[in-house]
């Protein structure tokens, strides 16, 4: 349950992923992964938590999970939950939205895309 | 449990660590021995790879995304030999005379501060870049500023053979920075101060020792191995430094079994809180490449804020800016005409900001924004759209606006879209670099925890030479004065070493 659901977030925060092939989704999961690997166990607990609410959240308005929803309903759900009364809710969500963007643009893969060309060479990579 | 004795041991191999390191040095030719204990790793030259997953968690505590209490900032800081000189865009300014004025701790001069960072400053081979080494992120900035009226000035930058790679937030690649790992610490090294990595100091004890524990490198992580064996080790000293930051220093006190008479430990804390603003131009800018901080503008004063040049890494950006989906990705995949700017807010010390301990004595740090750093960041948002509009740029993303993205069309309203109403904590990404406070310098125990000279009340055999020592908000990047600040302690500490070894 927990995957696809992240999946459904994780492209619903970066709409590109949902182009992304398994290997690529795998690349991305591994990159949140290493980064939970050293937060506390409570961490991430709460993350799988919150991943849940996320997918059964809906079922009370529409009637079918997040992984159910189209882009749209899926986007003003989050929009929803990041601008939630509750500050708790704003960090989960904040918190969530760093890892699929850690787990996104932190990829080589993704720097061709928007044009990120950073080298360790400067100037001289660029002549 | 492995017994060592120094005559002196230093907490932490950053700006205070590395500079008392060097200025001990001279203490070993004498016969003595001075230890240096550093929690992170000693990296290799060529282990600099400038990727920024592959750099932040090598470098930075919880990879950069250490989280205030209450999970509403994040605070940079770094774990290595060389601590958070590492990390630094080298930027050195010297502290404001106003601000060492208004901290009125006794036996602190404006220019005895000013005459030891001129020192630290030639011999970091601080100086302006060059116009010709100026990037266009940085060119319109000045241009911009100077169009929407504010004065600018150019940061001194502490490189020598800077190659313009950008990438200073993830260590330099080049090593052409010109931290405490490039000169004061193989300075100390070769005069015969000994330095272990990968040591984290459990906790100080009453009869001067310190509790030391040896961590293994773990697979596949960058950096060399201790220079111990792995374990814990007791080290009996007759002086002990701390400069393990802002954060280590008071939580390392605070888990210590001392006989502080002060209860100031931890208190007053406070950093920088900043945001970083993205301009959209319409054409494409050099961004990426070249030194990615030499210009700014200093309202601290006036409106509580400093703007600076800055220019971040994919995921950096992509964290900064506010929401998700595909006005997100709009902003992205337009990287090469983004041009950033990073505002901080001015925010001085509040009763109940600072840094405690948890159950098992990691440091917590408990803070909340006052009306004063919120005030700044709305007037730093407004000040950095006009520049970037000033500039050229069509579009500029600004946390406190809603929605974020704000067209040249509706430049004229500035003060209208971008407002406190919108702040939203939790929401916007927001973090700190200056982190200052909680072992404060001043008259007493019964207002601070050290003297002028960073001598802890009550206690002087143990003395603190970091960012800690700040009574306050310093107001500008903080390294030159952490030096100067160590520098005195170091000064102090060697009158007064004989006495405290009888």
């Amino acid at each position: 349950m927990v995957r696809p659901a992240f999946r459904a977030i994780g492209a619903t925060i970066v709409p590109e992923a949902s182009a992304m092939d398994e290997r690529a989704w795998s690349d991305l999961e591994q990159v949140v992964e290493d980064a939970l690997a050293t937060r506390p166990l409570r961490m991430r607990r709460q993350l799988v938590l919150l991943i849940r609410v996320v997918q059964i959240l809906p079922v009370i308005r529409y009637g079918r999970p997040f992984t159910g929803l189209d882009p749209e309903r899926r986007t003003r759900l989050l929009d929803a939950l990041q601008n939630a009364p509750v500050l708790l809710l704003r960090r989960g969500i904040w918190g969530l939205r760093t890892l699929v963007l850690m787990g996104y643009y932190g990829r080589p893969a993704a720097w061709p895309e928007i044009g990120y060309r950073g080298a360790a060479r400067g100037w001289e990579a660029r002549r | 449990m492995n017994e060592r004795r120094y005559d002196v041991v230093i907490v932490g191999s950053g700006a205070g660590g590395g500079t008392v390191a060097q200025a001990l040095a001279p203490l070993v030719r004498a016969g003595k021995r001075v230890l240096v204990l550093e929690q992170g790793p000693r990296f290799a030259d060529e282990e600099f790879s400038g990727r920024e997953l592959d750099m932040a968690p090598q470098l930075y505590r919880d990879a950069g995304g250490f989280l205030t209490a209450d999970g509403t900032m994040t605070l940079a800081f770094a774990e290595a030999y060389g601590g958070s000189t590492l990390v630094y865009t080298g930027t050195s300014l010297v502290a404001p005379e106003r601000v060492i004025h208004g901290w009125n701790v006794p036996g602190l001069e404006h220019g005895d501060i000013a005459r030891r960072s001129a020192k630290y400053a030639a011999e970091n081979h601080v100086h302006p870049l060059p116009p010709e080494e100026i990037n266009d992120n940085n060119r319109l900035f000045a241009e911009g500023a100077r169009k929407a009226g504010f004065q600018v000035e150019q940061f001194p930058v502490n490189v020598k053979g800077c190659k313009g790679s950008s990438l200073c937030n993830l260590g330099c690649p080049n090593q052409a920075k010109q931290g405490t790992n490039r000169v004061q610490l193989p300075n100390a090294e070769r005069g015969g101060v000994e330095v272990v990595t990968r040591a984290a100091v459990l906790r100080i004890n009453g009869d001067r020792s310190l509790d030391v524990r040896v961590s293994e490198k773990p697979a596949g992580a960058k950096g060399r191995p201790s220079e111990w064996d792995v374990g814990d080790h007791r080290v009996q000293a007759d002086a002990i430094v701390l400069a393990a930051g802002a954060i280590g220093s008071p939580a390392l006190l605070l888990r210590s079994p001392l006989p502080l008479p002060s209860s100031q430990v931890g208190h007053g804390f406070t950093c920088h809180p900043a945001l970083i603003l993205v301009g959209v131009h319409p054409q494409a800018i050099t961004n990426d490449v070249g030194h990615p901080k030499s210009f700014y503008v200093d309202r601290a004063v006036e409106e509580r804020f400093v703007l600076e040049t800055c220019m971040y890494f994919p995921f950096t950006t992509a964290k900064a800016i506010t929401g998700f989906g595909p006005s997100h990705s709009a902003v992205m995949r337009v990287f090469p005409r983004l041009q950033q700017i990073l505002v901080l807010a001015i925010d001085h010390s509040t009763p109940g900001n600072r840094v405690a301990v948890d159950g098992e004595g990691q440091p917590v740090v408990r803070y909340r924004y006052t009306d004063e750093a919120l005030d700044g960041l709305v007037r730093g948002n407004r000040a950095a759209a006009r520049i970037f509009f000033a500039a050229g740029a069509v579009q500029v993303h600004a946390p406190f606006a809603d929605p974020p993205l704000i067209e040249a069309r509706d430049a004229h309203r500035l003060d209208q879209l971008i407002d406190g109403r919108y702040w939203k904590p939790g929401k916007q990404t927001i973090s700190a670099a200056h982190l200052m406070g909680g072992c404060g310098m001043g008259r007493t125990s019964a207002d601070s925890v050290t003297d002028a000279w960073g001598r802890v009340h009550g206690l002087p055999w143990l003395r603190v030479a970091d960012a800690s020592l700040f009574p306050d908000a310093l107001e500008i990047n903080p390294y030159l004065t952490i030096m100067a600040l160590a520098d005195r302690v170091a000064e102090g500490l060697l009158a007064d070493l004989a006495a405290l070894a009888a």
